[in-house]
């Protein structure tokens, strides 16, 4: 009997350690695509400027447009074009890893594929799991893709703005996916308003490894 | 969708366990997956069949067991069977609830000769 995920898993773990070392805590950002995973990456890069030191991995099919984005920020960046494969894996990642400055990064953001099934089930080494869900894309995403909403550690609902046009019912939504995933926190934002950005901006800051001071090993 | 390399997954793992028994053929794969895992059974036998010929794995069955996901209801205990739109508890309408199971994903066994 043996895991089929076990190889993945091996080198998830060891970005883990690596990741550990340095005292970074890594965020894997999942979401459909047009959801807002960029442009909550750019919100959360303003909100914790010269607070969070934060580094990105973005992973994407094919183009280095997001990378893009988020590099003229003047944050440190890695595109990851997986060449048509559905979701990132550990050993990208591993790769993407050795390209940043790990000794100047305190938590580095992962922008997964966009995609809603396939990026759950590959760990890469993070500490957390994000899900974004955009209000257009209605309130029936957690029946549909119960692995994913099972899986995170928080849920962000984005596009919060566009409530009052589209049908999206946010109480039950909040109600059924705490009722699925108990300890799951939920972040009602706009990134177009900037809406509930500061709240979870507040959130990532807390994920920072406080216990770890930068090239004194464990304090 | 990602099948293919998931296959190349369960293959490696196949023909590792196959060498350390020293056998020539491998004639049976037995998967278990759980409903909550994205992998589908034709693909996985697609790429099986893809992948396999020309190794010690051609011709093998593959037989895959499906997991039903299994919920505990956290307000009153009833144990159910999530489908669909239907998350909420049948004895007490509390939404979701605890994940018994339906997320495995393994080889449970081969066999060869």
């Amino acid at each position: 009997m043996e895991g089929i995920l076990s190889a993945n898993d091996q080198i998830a773990s060891q970005n883990r350690q690596l990741l550990d070392q340095h005292g970074i805590r890594m965020i894997n950002l999942m979401a459909s695509p047009g959801s807002g995973k960029t442009s909550l990456i750019l919100r959360t890069i303003e909100a914790l400027r010269g607070r969070v030191r934060i580094g990105v991995i973005e992973g994407d099919i094919a183009s280095s447009i997001d990378a893009d984005r988020v590099a003229a920020r003047a944050v440190p960046v890695v595109q990851i074009n997986t060449g048509g494969q559905c979701h990132l894996d550990a050993t990208m990642v591993s790769r993407a890893l050795t390209r940043l400055p790990l000794e100047d990064l305190d938590v580095i953001l992962v922008e997964n594929v966009g995609n809603l099934v396939c990026p759950v089930d590959f760990h890469l080494g993070e500490g957390l799991n994000v899900v974004i869900t955009s209000v257009p894309e209605g309130d029936d995403k957690p029946y549909k893709y119960p692995a994913m909403f099972l899986a995170v550690d928080a849920i962000v609902i984005n596009k919060l703005d566009l409530l009052p046009y589209v049908h999206f019912d946010a109480d039950s939504f909040c109600k059924l996916t705490t009722g699925m995933n108990h300890d799951v926190r939920i972040f009602r934002v706009s990134c177009e308003t900037g809406h509930g950005i500061a709240e979870w901006a507040k959130w990532i800051a807390q994920q920072r490894q406080p216990w770890v001071k930068k090239g004194q090993g464990v304090a | 969708m990602h099948e293919l390399s998931i296959t190349q997954h369960v293959l490696d793992i196949v023909m590792m366990h196959a060498q350390r028994a020293g056998a020539r053929r491998v004639t049976r794969i037995d998967l278990v997956v759980g409903e909550l895992t994205g992998f589908v059974d034709e693909s996985i036998q697609f790429y099986m069949d893809m992948l396999t010929p020309g190794t010690r794995a051609a011709g093998a069955k593959l037989a895959i067991q499906r997991i039903s996901t299994r919920v505990r209801c956290r307000a009153c205990g009833q144990e159910f069977h999530p489908q669909g739109a239907q998350w909420a508890c049948p004895a007490c309408a509390a939404p979701g609830g605890e994940i018994l199971c339906g997320r495995e994903f393994r080889v449970e066994s081969i066999e060869v000769e």
